[in-house]
């Protein structure tokens, strides 16, 4: 009886192990087959292939800095605009709003983390864009056209477009794990603040002062994610990879180049250049992702990303 | 109280109520770009909504069509995602919670986390690599074994969460009696962690049935219905894409009124999870 | 003697179950009055109830009146900021800011508003840290973090974090529960300090510590004020039957 036990035991072990070991297992194999299939670039171009700015498939010249430049400084505009709007509704659902008020809208910001990219970028194509072509981008233009961000040809289809539609996708992201982070600050921290004499905002301020590195966290989630957002950029950026100062012009992101052109890529040079494109999109999104857990982890947040997928 | 202090009590107490109404704001906007959404892809979706949509197939421009492959290619990917991705990741998660609280239960919870924050279209190309390369075309199979890896570290870690909140007395009275680890694993833990573990898979089940990265040059797309696993299999998202990125008018109606379905389908889910949880905590 | 806080008829509800009962008591100026009763008796509610900290607990609810100076703090549009910052909690856990030892001492100061230049800010700080007989062991490490000061420092820190603001009220609610002996005796003899220029209110475990530092005690029990007397009598010839069980160990 014991012994059975026993046996039972080591098999339903094995097997559970084997699943959770099948985890690291398929990102060691990620990398194995991305390194594995980008070795014709990587070894003819090296370090070049980021730093070129040139990228034309049919004349096998490949240079990645214009859709490294279109992901950051897409990524970048999400981040500003998101950024103090998910902070302001975390602070609002967490030390302001009465519980019968936080809980609905925490759901329904929850929901916007639902959405498909897809269903973005369609809105994006048809909402959003002619918005900003129609009234966003000429009310841009005419009040702060004299700087180089706002000039040029206003089509609606654009870097602009992208980061907007990439700091809606990322809000309810922030937003959850700045709650998290929030709720984890000890009541004691609000009520020394408050005995002190301290308005609600002050207050609230100390609670942020102790937050601050799983806030920080939570950016870099946000930031994770809009590196990696593919279909609803893909949609609304325009896909054309140049380097411009104007966020009104057409730009490229690296995962939008790999969803709108990996499919047609046949011959080996061109689609070993997306790989190691695509390899340079998982090292970054992986030490990002990384670097948050590491942040969200240090304040003690019960969140896992799971809960912010 | 001095003049000064009387005057900095007011700046501060402006600031504390602008503060609120800005707080407010961002919440109220936030809420409102949601219903702004949701409610634009209803109307315009209903305007082209029909049962002969539901159930035909894509036709040339002018003559009609509908997703009705679209929508078995997207049933029949999520069900082998479900088939292979579940029942592993399930056991990823117990694992990580039973036997969890070491070294190697620390790395793979880290890196799971860190799996779920890769972008989807990494999986795609991954599983070109794998199995798109060797098998020389795109399949379904290709298609829900990229939706199965997305799937994995989400139940991982929502199984996990869902056995941690089993209390410990129950494991206990369990072993007190002389049960193996594994039978109270089996019998005890998981049956009592089972409808959190469900309402976190329909969850992530809700997630992958939105993706279309990872299945664009996987289970690339199809015109036909199809109904095995090894030729190119059309989807839901692959198709809003298609009509969304068409140049007709026509193509952008069906392409809402896909939406309509799709994201119907995933707002009924996440409202009903909403529902039994809610009733439990 | 004047009463600096005069409560009658106090009812305090947390949601529908009622945690204090028809509270009457004086508390007179410049003077430390303990309260003590066995745990859940209610005795954090009733102090919380003197600087409205319990506005942040949505379901609470208060009848009856607290006057502080004449004044009903709970009357319809009391400046709940100002009354708090006249009447200063120092908690049972020590609860630093994650700053550093200066900006802890100064946070008060600074929002308030009440410093008239950098040095008279520095001046401050440094008499709030003296008078809670800290100044010695901090003034070469003011710039450091205050998780850095050991818990008896720590607490020591809260205090003059509260005296900083010029309260006139000091409310603390076993502010040495969680110390060593010798930490414990530190704090006592500053409450004793203080008397000279606050009214101290303060709950208390610890029957000697009660009898040691305070001039009258309050006895409550589930929810109830049994016995208000000098701390003297209570300790020597209580008229209530239930104080001397309490006192005696009897119980509890
Ligand atoms: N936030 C709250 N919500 C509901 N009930 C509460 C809350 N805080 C305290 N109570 C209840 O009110 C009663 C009085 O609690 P209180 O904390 O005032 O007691 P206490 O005398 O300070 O106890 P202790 O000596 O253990 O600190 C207790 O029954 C307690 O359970
Ligand atoms: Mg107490």
């Amino acid at each position: 009886m014991a012994q059975t036990g026993a046996i039972g035991d080591k098999i339903f072990r094995t097997i559970l192990l084997l699943a959770a070991a099948s985890i690291l297992l398929i990102v060691v194999a990620i990398f194995y087959m991305m390194v594995q299939n980008s070795l014709p670039t990587l070894e003819r171009f090296g370090i070049g292939f980021l730093t070129g700015s040139e990228w034309r498939p049919a004349q096998e010249e490949f240079g990645a800095l214009p859709f490294i430049y279109g992901t950051l400084v897409s990524s970048l505009i999400a981040l500003v605009l998101a950024v103090p709007i998910s902070l302001g509704i975390a602070i609002f659902l967490v030390e302001q709003a009465p519980i019968k008020i936080a809980r609905p809208i925490a759901f329904m910001v929850e929901l916007l983390a639902a959405i498909p990219s897809v269903v973005y970028g369609l809105w994006g194509i048809f909402v959003l864009a002619p918005f900003i072509r129609n009234h966003l981008g000429v009310f841009l233009q005419d009040y702060l056209g004299w700087l180089p961000f706002f000039q040029g040809r206003l089509t609606g289809i654009g870097m602009l477009t992208a980061g907007i539609i990439l700091a809606l996708m990322i809000t309810p992201i922030i937003t959850a794990v700045v709650r998290d982070v929030l709720e984890a600050v000890p009541t004691t921290q609000r009520e020394a603040a408050l005995a002190l004499g301290a308005t609600k905002w002050e207050t609230t301020t100390i609670v942020l002062g102790n937050a601050a590195s799983g806030i920080a966290g939570a950016v870099v989630l946000g930031l994770g994610r809009a590196i990696g957002e593919t279909m609803a950029v893909t949609m609304v950026i325009g896909n054309s990879p140049q380097i411009s100062a104007s966020l009104f012009e057409p730009a490229n992101t690296i995962a939008s180049l790999l969803a709108a052109n990996f499919a047609e890529a046949t011959d080996r040079i061109y689609l070993s250049a997306l790989i190691e494109i695509g390899l340079v999109l998982f090292l970054v999104t992986f030490v990002v992702n990384a670097l948050a857990k590491l942040l969200i982890m240090s304040v003690g947040g019960n969140s896992s990303s799971s809960k912010h997928v | 109280m001095a003049n000064t202090e009387q005057s900095v009590h007011r700046k501060r107490r402006i600031v504390n109520s602008l503060m609120t109404i800005l707080t407010a704001a961002c919440a109220v906007f936030a809420t409102s770009i949601l219903l702004f959404i949701i409610s634009y892809i209803a109307i315009q979706g209903f305007s082209s909504l029909s049962f002969q949509f539901l159930t035909d197939t894509p036709k040339p421009v002018g003559e009609g069509g509908g997703i009705g492959n679209a929508i078995v290619g997207s049933a029949m990917m999520t069900a082998l995602a479900v088939v292979l991705g579940l029942p592993v990741g399930i056991a990823a998660g117990v694992y990580l919670a039973e036997y969890g609280k070491n070294w190697f239960g620390n790395i793979v919870r880290f890196v799971a986390d860190t799996l779920i924050g890769i972008p989807s279209i990494i999986i795609g190309i991954f599983i070109y690599t794998l199995v798109v390369m060797p098998m020389g075309r795109q399949s379904g199979l290709a298609g829900g074994l990229a939706l199965a890896i997305i799937m994995l570290p989400i139940v991982a870690r929502t199984t996990e969460e869902m056995i941690r909140l089993v209390p410990n007395s129950m494991r206990e009275g369990a072993l007190a009696l002389g049960a193996p680890q594994w039978r109270v694993s089996w019998n005890i833990v998981l049956p009592a962690a089972a409808s959190g573990i469900a309402t976190g898979a329909m969850l992530a089940i809700a997630r992958i049935t939105g993706e279309t990265a990872p299945l664009l040059f996987t289970a690339l797309n199809s015109r036909f219905y199809n109904f095995f696993y090894d030729q190119p299999m059309s989807s839901l998202t692959v198709q809003i894409y298609n009509y969304a990125t068409g140049p007709f008018e026509v193509e952008h109606a069906m392409a809402w009124a896909a939406t309509l379905i799709l994201v119907g389908l995933i707002l009924v889910i996440n409202i009903f999870v909403r529902f039994l949880t809610r009733k439990k905590f | 003697m004047e009463s600096k806080i005069s409560i009658s008829n106090l009812d305090f509800f947390y949601g529908k179950a009622q945690a204090l009962f028809d509270i009457t008591l004086e508390i007179p100026e410049r003077q430390i009055v303990a309260f003590i009763g066995p745990s859940g008796c209610g005795k954090s509610t009733f102090l919380r109830t003197l600087n409205r900290m319990n506005d942040t607990i949505p379901i609470a609810s208060v009848t009856g009146t607290v006057m502080i100076d004449g004044e009903d703090i709970y009357k319809a549009g009391t400046d709940v900021v100002a009354l708090r910052r006249k009447v200063g909690m120092v908690f049972q856990k020590s609860n630093p800011f994650p700053k550093s030892i200066f900006d802890n001492v100064a946070y008060g100061i600074r929002i308030n508003g009440i410093h008239t230049s950098k040095a008279d800010l520095a001046a401050r700080v440094q008499k709030a840290l003296a008078d809670a007989a800290l100044w010695d062991e901090v003034k070469d490490r003011l710039t450091t973090s205050a998780f850095g000061l050991s818990g008896g420092q720590q607490q020591r820190l809260c205090i003059a974090r509260a005296l900083a603001v010029q309260p006139e009220v000091i409310l603390m609610d076993e502010p040495a529960s969680a110390l060593d002996p010798i930490a414990t005796q530190k704090i006592e003899e500053l409450v004793v300090e203080l008397k000279r220029e606050y009214t101290i209110v303060i709950v208390t475990h610890n029957m000697q510590q009660a009898a040691r530092v305070s001039d009258k005690t309050a006895f409550f029990m589930l929810g109830k004020l049994i016995e208000y007397n000098p701390t003297q009598k209570m300790f020597t010839n209580p008229d209530e039957k239930l104080t001397e069980d309490y006192i005696t160990g009897r119980f509890g």
